[in-house]
């Protein structure tokens, strides 16, 4: 596990993000309408209520399943893809995970590395390290294509270019792409992408993707696309690197469908995407295209710390649709970028703290009404409003008895917060002074401050009654 | 200790509670099919179509013994110069003889003529190992014969699809043709031509594959009309 966060969030800097994201017009009209039309789409996809409980408890069921088997599937799925031909990585933090892609990148001498869509290779900032080391490293997924034109990062793990308009689009394309001149036509932008990228897929030395269902019994790496970029990265550069953290893998073949089927009627209301890319191997004699090396890197980044809990594990059964975000009324408010995470809304609230730490991250798990959307739209039923509740509470206190501390556990502790709690308690525990403080609270209500800090700035500012619920009572009970 | 070692070590240390049974995926489609109607060769063939027409594929109903001529027409009104063909796969024989213009053979490794892969090479055709009605999707298992580049690099891809290798899901294709033995170093479901709406959710075809797909539906003659 990596001792230092890669990318401290503050606490402080989700809130003002938030709060400027809020007041955005704009950014909010975008993000409400995209996540209308994704609602929706998702909700034609399961008209029979009944049925998409019968499915979710089949997914569920193989992704616990999955879990509870992982060390001996990732064992299998090595074996399995080495007899294949495919060379297996593991990388225990995103340093081991860049260092072991870039070695691999630098024996075949790369200049250029086009990628498919990978939120892993967001997690463990590739892009970054590869430029340091002087290759590109280009995305070739159009939204993520044109937020990394832009110098951004993805705000939907879906559909990472969400937040722009194409007008901007259209702007950033005239201003940023050789040759092209301004156009606000989806088709002809989609067009000028497409030229600009094909030329790329042609002479780039690797290719990279995610993964997004590895088959342990017959060595299968699966790839959900609409777009092809990810077909044309694994297939026309000499070679392809995958890169994916340990949860993915799943036992046979057949456990993919259930799983495939959900994931794409509850990300876009697909029934299925446009390509189902099953890669088992690299090019074998005789065949005339094909990647001529395969390599899959096996990423931890703190995943172990969510699997040696029992409640916590269930963050791993995430098969990444994000439906969670698009039915979140705060992710939908405050947009992708606000949280400051690869991993946005409830899913990143959840998976952020095992990868960065609580240090950095105990902010967001309270970014959540609590609601309940995420946790009724998940197809893998994670129980996303428990694991929220059940975070917070490790950011106030130490580890429980029977647990191991998470790495930055009880960061968010303060003695204020701690003292009042105290306060509360001596207070509800004893009878007598209760009632002297309610007698009290009642009689000074006059005294109450009408700027009550943060509760003020956008509510009324509280005020005891004029007399205590147990002097009402009393008062009845008389009367009668 | 390796990174491997170190992950695995962790993940054996993680308490366990009780391994669920394994997932009985063929139970559930059971269960589906029984209360469902029975589908027929003729059901699958309606339902495929309607799902591929849904994707903006074209399903173009042919037989054994017209569709060279009907794929020949199909290049004409298209004005095709170029049609990539696997010169070892198991249809190549009937298409040299339909004199297609521009019929050119994937004979060689790619490494040696990639430029005109990408740039001069209009449409493509490939065989499929069947299709999948309640998706409207094609199976394609790319091979030695049939390179993988074939159905993904030239703007249009025609893909020749037998009526009666249709299933009725993915999950029945999977477990009758018993992936499971043995798969290939790809293989592919493909729904239509390649999209994307990252643009303002707005749909728009031709993304980095194939603008257009059309499919050869080799059915009977009296299925034709």
């Amino acid at each position: 596990m990596s001792a230092q966060p890669l990318n401290f969030v503050p606490a402080s800097e989700f809130k003002q993000r938030a709060a400027v994201a809020v007041a955005d017009e704009h950014l909010r009209k975008s993000f409400r309408g995209a996540m209308d039309f994704l609602i929706n789409k998702r909700a034609a996809q399961f008209p029979d209520p009944e049925a998409l409980e019968g499915q979710r408890s089949l997914a569920e069921h193989i992704r616990k399943y999955s879990l509870a088997r992982l060390p001996d599937l990732l064992e299998q799925l090595e074996r399995k893809l080495t007899a294949n031909g495919v060379k297996v990585h593991w990388a225990e933090n995103a340093h081991e995970a860049c260092a072991i892609i870039i070695g691999i990148a630098q024996r075949h001498s790369t200049r250029l590395m086009v990628k498919g869509k990978s939120m892993v290779s967001e997690e463990v900032e590739l892009n970054h390290a590869m430029a340091d080391v002087g290759i590109e490293a280009l995305e070739s997924d159009m939204g993520e294509y044109i937020v990394q034109l832009d110098g951004e990062k993805p705000s939907h793990i879906i559909m990472p270019a969400i937040h722009k308009t194409k007008e901007q689009i259209a702007r950033l394309f005239a201003a940023k792409v050789p040759g092209a001149s301004y156009t606000d036509s989806v088709d002809e932008l989609i067009g000028i992408g497409r030229a600009v990228l094909r030329e790329k897929f042609m002479t780039a030395e690797v290719g990279m993707s995610g993964v997004n269902f590895a088959v342990a019994e017959t060595g299968t790496l699966c790839l959900v696309e609409n777009e092809g970029n990810g077909r044309m990265c694994t297939t026309v550069p000499d070679v392809h690197i995958a890169i994916t953290g340990i949860e993915k893998v799943v036992e046979k073949l057949e456990h993919v469908p259930p799983l495939f089927g959900l994931l794409t009627r509850s990300a876009t209301g697909q029934a299925i995407t446009t390509y189902f890319n099953m890669i088992s191997g690299p090019r074998q004699p005789g065949e005339k295209d094909g990647p001529r090396e395969v390599h899959l890197v096996l990423v931890d980044n703190g995943r172990t710390q969510a699997y040696s809990d029992q409640q916590m594990r269930a963050t791993l059964q995430c098969i990444r649709c994000g439906a969670c975000m698009n039915h979140c009324p705060v992710y939908t408010r405050i947009g992708g970028h606000a949280y400051g995470t690869t991993y946005p809304g409830p899913i990143g609230e959840i998976i952020s703290p095992h990868m960065m730490g609580l240090a950095a991250t105990h902010v967001l798990p309270t970014a959540s009404t609590l609601c309940g959307a995420c946790g009724e739209v998940c197809p893998v039923r994670i129980p996303i409003p428990e694991l929220l509740v059940r975070l917070r509470g490790e950011a106030q206190h130490e580890a429980r008895p029977g647990h191991p501390p998470m790495v930055g556990q009880g960061a968010a502790r303060s003695r204020l917060v701690d003292a009042i709690w105290s306060g509360w308690m001596a207070l509800y525990t004893r009878p007598k002074l209760y009632r002297a403080f309610g007698w009290l609270a009642t009689r000074l209500r006059v005294l109450t401050p009408p700027m009550q800090g943060g509760w003020t700035v956008s509510r009324t500012p509280m005020k005891p009654a004029a007399k205590t619920l147990h002097e009402l009572m009393a008062a009845r009970k008389r009367g009668r | 200790m390796s990174a491997r070692d170190n992950i695995l070590r962790r993940l054996r240390a993680a308490p366990q509670g009780q391994t669920p049974l394994p997932p009985d995926v063929g139970a559930f489609h059971a269960a589906l099919a029984a209360a469902a109607p029975v589908g027929t060769r003729a059901s699958r063939i309606e339902l495929f179509c309607e799902k591929m027409t849904f994707w903006h594929g074209e399903v173009v109903r042919v037989t054994r013994n017209n569709w060279p001529q009907k794929l020949r027409e199909l290049c004409a009104a298209r004005g095709i110069r170029s049609l990539l063909y696997g010169a070892q796969g198991e249809h190549a024989r009937a298409l040299e003889a339909a004199g297609i213009d521009g019929l050119k053979p994937y004979d060689r490794p790619v490494d040696e003529w990639k430029k005109e892969l990408f740039e001069d090479t209009d449409a493509g055709l490939t065989s499929t190992r069947g299709g999948i009605a309640e998706t409207g999707t094609l199976i394609i298992w790319p091979d030695a014969a049939e390179p993988r580049l074939l159905s993904l690099v030239p703007p249009i891809h025609f893909a020749l699809l037998d009526g009666d290798r249709l299933y009725d899901t993915l999950f029945q294709a999977i477990s009758e043709q018993q992936w499971s033995d043995g798969m290939p170093t790809n293989a592919l479901l493909v729904s239509g031509p390649s999209k994307t709406a990252d643009i303002q959710v707005t749909l728009a075809y031709g993304a980095h594959g194939p603008k257009e797909l059309i499919v050869l539906l080799l059915v009977n003659e009296e299925e034709q009309a």
